[in-house]
């Protein structure tokens, strides 16, 4: 299991330095998730350390594909606002 | 405060950033301070009204990540188009950094201040941060150096910050009330965990405060910015001035809050208006009363060069860097000369500072009167249609004071005369003049080198009495001048019915 990182991400190395598997590498055009070091911090935190600095929606995603923060979760900006000024897209 | 107008011409100057001459930079300013702190700051020119006119300073993004997020702050900060905090074009090492700091140093001397304040949180990227800092005290021992804070780690960097030599600080504080706050900050990253809501902005507030008291009780020099958001904090602001003032903050920077819809910010998206000129400075003067304001920022960004107010951030991207030879040793001995020559004209016009006239041939009871100035080096310089920002002044019986300036949009395209013949697309053209007509709000006159019949007019309509009859004399001369010549109308009485000039 290994978390991933999508082309939502702006390179702000928040993720890198709370990492506790140092599982995340700088990669063009975004950063990356080693998944043969990524344990979704399962032993080391309560959440995925990653996910929960992180501050763009939809930049981070399991297995599933899923958001760990979808669309309208870190900014509070309403679904329909987001739809407004192109913000926001289904689950990946 | 009482800014006593002072003679300001520029001695140094080289194009400077700052189109005032005064910028109500009377050493008086920070007169309530000791002298060990008005040393401190007297060549810090984000601190010190008076040397941001002749000393510029740096900074470089180093510190991309963000532990917190502020509903005026978009983290997609890449743009080379705006100036604003938060934004940079290139992200830097800190190898990169010292390099860029040392030939930015070499080619302009007046550089004194080194500051690392993002894009994100420098206290979020401490290896980065620290770093960085450590090799600049051993590098470039004649650079001051500061750090710009949200706060949330301050506490557990305080030592850090001490050992580095570092003395100067700026912490962001918008609120010291937790459901304010809740308004301000969706989340913080704390303890390994994101918190929301009134929770995050209590633990938010409580090591900003905390934070603030470490720094000054080490006898670190703080200033406090904070973000006018209308509706919001704006009343709540005078009790944070006065908590910060109450800690040992010694400069409080109450800015105006930016969002544009275009940014992307929560704000910008949900239509939060933005304070008009009139407000902030209302709330400015509000706050004067209990501690020394700062007007004179220019909300640069997190990698800006040069003179407040200028930016020479394209002349040293990292492939000019790259190929520029750096003797530092060298021109450390010719930056001592140049800091010592602006000091010592610092203090000789100081020496020379006018006594405030005890009489200026006006009434004492007329009433203030606002004016708009569009100025270059001090002087009334500037073409109506051709100024990027007006600078605020306030003429008064006891004098002649800076109060702010307020930013424009050209809507001249750079015609030889201004007017009905140059617009090109009449509708836009005509908003842009109306806008900056707006902008103008609250003033009564407004003082330029040119102006053309179509915004004389308008600005006549809204209440405005244009006036180009004092082109490149010093601005307090001729703001004074326009004072005296209203006052002997009669109009200033307070007996006089009409509140306007124009």
């Amino acid at each position: 299991m290994a978390l991933q990182i999508t082309q939502s991400c702006v390179n702000c190395w928040a993720c890198v330095d709370v990492c506790p598997n140092d599982a995340i590498y700088q990669d063009t055009p975004h950063f990356l998730i080693d998944d043969g070091k990524c344990t979704e911090c399962l032993g080391d935190h309560g959440v995925p350390q990653c996910a929960a600095i992180c501050p763009i929606e939809m930049a981070i995603v399991n297995e599933l594909g899923e958001f760990l923060n979808p669309p309208g979760s870190l900014t509070g900006i309403p679904i329909e606002k987001l739809k407004e000024f192109g913000l926001w897209r289904e689950a990946a | 405060m009482e800014l006593p107008v002072i003679s300001n011409t520029a001695p140094a100057a080289e194009g400077g950033g700052c189109s005032s001459s005064g910028c109500g930079t009377a050493p008086d300013a920070l007169g309530h301070l000791p002298d060990h702190i008005r040393a401190k700051v007297q060549d810090h020119p984000c601190y010190s009204e008076e040397a941001h006119h002749y000393f510029a300073r740096m900074h470089v993004a180093v510190a991309p990540a963000c532990n917190i997020q502020c509903n005026y702050c978009n983290r997609k900060y890449d743009c080379s188009n705006e100036s604003r905090p938060g934004v940079v074009s290139e992200l830097l090492t800190p190898k990169q950094a010292i390099n860029k700091v040392l030939a930015v140093a070499a080619e302009i001397p007046q550089m004194t201040v080194l500051g690392i304040a993002g894009p994100g949180d420098p206290l979020a990227n401490p290896a980065r941060t620290f770093e960085t800092f450590e090799q600049l005290s051993e590098r470039a021992p004649d650079i001051k150096l500061c750090v710009s804070t949200n706060g949330l780690n301050l506490p557990q960097y305080v030592d850090e910050i001490a050992k580095h030599n570092i003395d100067h600080v700026t912490i962001t504080i918008n609120c010291v009330d937790p459901e304010v706050g809740a308004k301000i900050y969706p989340w913080i990253y704390w303890e390994n965990k994101r918190i929301t809501g009134v929770e995050a902005a209590r633990i938010l507030i409580e090591q900003q405060q905390k934070g603030l008291q470490m720094l000054t009780d080490r006898g670190i020099l703080v200033k406090v910015n904070s973000v006018l958001i209308p509706g919001i904090n704006d009343e709540h602001l005078k009790e944070v001035s006065k908590i910060v003032k109450a800690k040992g903050a010694f400069l409080h920077n109450v800015m105006p809050l930016i969002a544009e819809p275009e940014h992307g910010t929560y704000f910008g998206i949900m239509e939060q208006p933005e304070p008009t000129p009139e407000q902030l400075q209302d709330l400015q003067d509000a706050c004067a009363g209990d501690m020394a304001m700062m007007r004179h920022c220019r909300q640069c960004r997190a990698d800006a060069v040069g003179l407040l107010g200028e930016d020479r951030g394209d002349e040293f991207t990292m492939d000019k860097i790259d190929v520029m030879e750096v003797d530092y040793e060298a021109a450390m001995v010719r930056r001592k000369e140049v800091h010592d020559s602006i000091i010592e004209q610092l203090e000789a016009k100081r020496g020379n500072a006018k006594p405030k006239p005890a009489d200026l041939g006006v009434p004492a009871d007329a009433r203030p009167v606002l004016m708009a100035v569009a100025g270059k080096n001090g002087v009334v310089a500037e073409h109506f249609g051709h100024a990027k920002e007006f600078l605020i002044y306030e003429a008064s019986p006891s004098g002649v004071r800076f109060l702010s300036h307020r930013k424009t949009e050209l809507y001249c395209g750079g015609m030889d005369s201004c007017g009905d013949g140059d617009v090109v697309d009449e509708g836009a053209t005509e908003s842009l003049l109306d806008r900056n007509i707006r902008v103008l709000e609250g003033c009564e006159v407004v003082l330029c080198s040119k102006i053309g019949y179509e915004p004389w007019g308008k600005l006549e309509a809204a209440g405005i009495a244009p006036n180009g009859e004092h082109a490149m004399e010093p601005i307090e001369e001729a703001v004074m001048a326009v004072y005296k010549e209203i006052a002997a109308t009669g109009k200033l009485s307070p007996a006089a019915d009409s509140k306007k000039v124009a």
